[in-house]
């Protein structure tokens, strides 16, 4: 492994480095920039809110099939208004407000929601670089150098919505949920940074254009196969546990906590965390796609006027493929208990995340470097189980010794090589 | 080996993709409701109806044992002495006053066994609804069969094939005194529209399908059990043999039914082409 992945490592971390910004902006800013910028914006918009809409149908009509059931089927053709006709609803019912709730923090929460939401796709590369009338740009809203933190950041704001809805609504389950919801995902968001700090070593760029670049020359450099299979197994567990999607989902179970954060919220405010959520499932899945398959990269036929739409097409299919993983988790994964997550996240993810990146950090200086690194991590990290395995072994004997001090005066079967006094029984 | 087998029980949740995947491809278990039913059972207690007899005399002599027995008290029943010239049943006394309150009746059909005239029966309907409470008490104009012996159907209430049709067909069912003894024997006054009825079977472990009209449950839900749960003349080669002759005769009664559909539209076209031709040949 070491020799030829560093062999492909060199050239790409020079390669992606020559990239340089939108070529929108090389020519200056001029009423052309402003248009394209606008329309960019807008269908951005357009597109996000109308994939959401046919996200929400396809995740409960897939659910359905998985479960033998046939789904929304009665407004508009396979019911794909469904959606619509929901949304119409909570339009249009009574935006209650708790008596107890912090008004002004309630009615915030749901746009600190949304609008990170709503930002983390413009970062998002959907297809190559278009050219008209002598202007380059590229098919994504806004190609920021420091592309890929604002995803981060904006993930992390997104966290206050879900605080401050619970907090403000002044009642125990959405305080719960939120509290349970914010732990989650700064835990989470952890293992999260350090797999996509793995990403942006290997690429030498914050810019999701210039990572999706360097994965672009042929399908052994996606990120996926570049860094070994695990970092994206990393980052996926990360980003649904992120996302709160199951069986990530508890802060928002049902059986437990009414409806989580959002139990005060009803009407439009209620409209719009559910938009958020769902939003943020496909904004998620294109940042997976851009991170390690390459984003829009795919063979691309040399049919005239028609191969810029391929790249894009590839990107769609890419997304539409997390869109369907993320329903199948729903359906197939029962709910993690809290301590379960827990341990998952501080314990596995984020020593493994950082395991990694550190190996690949090895390996992207020198061969040997990266072997030794590896050899350490790995002995850490035997080290590391055998202590947890010790804890919890303590941890689980205090527990028994606590039940058996409970239920002493509870017949006890006699322990074999010891007399019953009779005390017991 | 130890280690092996802890890794497959710990991952053994991976199992849940493979199964949910395959449902993909199983057939639905969801009906289209409104469209589509269930064949209701034979015997299904639904909504009231009061009989009357073939010559057209209600069969309730308002003697209230149904609401004395009725454990919902749902029911409110007042007789009156038959007027000598006029009378509206043949004993002494009718129901003057009859009236059941559907929000509270829960349809346990104790009214029906405690009736000593068949009087009160009920239809398999149970697809009706109020906006206000106080169309749910139906009163005797509603509960009354029409003059063919069928329940009046009502506007706001759903009613579909086959359920008007079996009305008394618990009473059919029971074996007078509960005894198989006694299984085939009538005990019951004629109905309206319908003469006496004849004894249903099935209960000494003979099924009578054609009487009852309709299908086990367990026939109709086939495609839903498991394997080893159909039974054997319906499974392989046999079990297809058997859908094919059941769907060859639905098939043929659909035929028939379009047929005579047919037949008299055709007549009706006939008809209504003589006329043509007539007022024509008048207007010449």
């Amino acid at each position: 492994m070491t020799g030829a992945l560093l062999a492909q490592l060199h050239p790409m971390v020079g390669a992606a480095l020559t990239t340089h910004g939108d070529p929108l902006y090389d020519n200056g800013v001029g009423w052309f920039v402003w248009v394209v910028d606008v329309i960019k914006v807008l269908v951005a918009f357009g597109v996000l809110l109308v994939s959401v809409m046919l996200m929400i149908w396809f995740e409960r009509k897939l659910i359905s099939d998985m479960q033998s059931r046939i789904g929304p089927n009665r407004a508009g053709p396979w019911g794909l208004l469904q959606t619509l006709a929901d949304g119409t609803k909570l339009f249009f019912k009574e935006d209650l407000l708790p008596e107890r709730a912090d008004r002004a923090m309630f009615k915030l929460a749901p746009y600190l929601s949304l609008v990170p939401a709503l930002l983390v796709f413009t970062v998002v590369p959907v297809g190559g670089i278009i050219h008209i009338s002598g202007h380059a740009f590229e098919l994504q809203v806004a190609d920021p150098p420091i592309g890929i933190l604002l995803v981060l950041a904006m993930s992390s704001i997104a966290v206050y919505g879900v605080m401050l809805a619970g907090w403000s609504s002044g009642s125990k389950y959405p305080l719960l949920g939120s509290v349970r919801a914010s732990a989650q995902m700064i835990s989470y968001e952890a293992a999260l940074g350090i797999t996509v700090v793995t990403v942006v070593l290997i690429t030498g760029s914050l810019s999701t254009r210039a990572i999706v670049q360097s994965q672009a020359t042929n399908f052994w450099d996606w990120n996926l196969i570049r860094l070994g299979i695990v970092p994206f197994f990393l980052f996926l567990i990360a980003i649904t546990a992120e996302l709160t999607r199951p069986p990530f989902d508890l802060t928002e179970a049902e059986s437990e906590l009414v409806g989580g954060f959002h139990t005060e919220y009803s009407s439009i405010r209620f409209a719009m965390f559910f938009l958020a959520e769902f939003m943020n499932v496909i904004t998620m899945s294109a940042v997976v796609v851009t991170l390690f398959f390459g984003g829009p990269d795919g063979p691309v036929p040399h049919i005239p006027s028609f191969s810029i739409w391929f790249p894009i097409l590839w990107f769609l299919g890419k997304v539409f493929i997390f869109l369907f993983i993320y329903v199948w988790f729903r359906a197939a994964l029962p709910r993690l208990r809290y301590d379960q997550l827990m341990t998952i996240g501080w314990k596995y993810l984020i020593p493994l995340s950082l395991g990694w990146l550190l190996a690949v950090a090895g390996f992207v200086v020198d061969g040997w470097w990266g072997l030794g690194i590896a050899v350490v991590a790995v002995a850490l990290g035997t080290v590391l189980v055998r202590a947890f395995g010790i804890g919890q072994a303590r941890e689980a004997d205090l527990e028994s010794a606590a039940v058996t001090t409970a239920r002493r005066e509870r017949p006890t079967r006699p322990v074999p090589g010891t007399l019953s006094t009779g005390e017991d029984g | 080996m130890g280690i092996v087998d802890d890794v497959k029980e710990q991952f053994s949740f991976l199992g849940g993709f493979k199964l949910t995947f395959e449902h993909l491809t199983r057939p639905r278990v969801t009906r289209q409701y409104p469209e589509e039913k269930k064949p209701k059972q034979p015997r299904q207690h639904g909504r009231h109806v009061l009989n009357r007899y073939e010559d057209g005399m209600e069969k309730c002599i308002g003697c209230e044992l149904c609401a004395g027995v009725c454990p919902a008290d749902c029911i409110y029943v007042r007789g009156l002495d038959n007027p000598p010239d006029h009378p509206v049943s043949p004993g002494e006394r009718y129901g003057y006053v009859y009236e059941i309150n559907y929000l509270r009746c829960i349809h346990c059909d104790l009214c029906v066994e405690a009736c000593p005239t068949e009087a009160i029966t009920e239809s398999k309907l149970f697809e009706f609804s109020f906006t206000n409470r106080a169309d749910a008490i139906y009163t005797k104009a509603e509960l009354l069969v029409g003059d063919d012996g069928r329940p009046q159907k009502l506007p706001w209430e759903d009613w579909r094939e086959g359920d008007d049709l079996m009305t008394s067909g618990w009473m059919r069912a029971t074996s007078p005194s509960g005894n198989a003894a006694y299984e085939g024997e009538v005990q019951w006054s004629g109905e309206l529209g319908y003469g006496v009825r004849r004894p249903e079977g099935g209960q000494s472990g003979r099924r009578d399908d054609q009487a009852t009209g309709s299908k086990p449950l367990r026939e109709v839900l086939e495609n839903h059990l498991l394997p080893e749960d159909i039974p054997l003349e319906h499974r392989g080669m046999k079990g297809r043999m058997w859908r094919a002759q059941i769907s060859a005769e639905r098939n043929k009664k659909k035929m028939e039914a379009a047929r005579e559909r047919f037949k008299e539209l055709r007549a009706a076209r006939v008809a209504k082409k003589a006329t043509a031709k007539k007022d024509s040949g008048d207007a010449a």
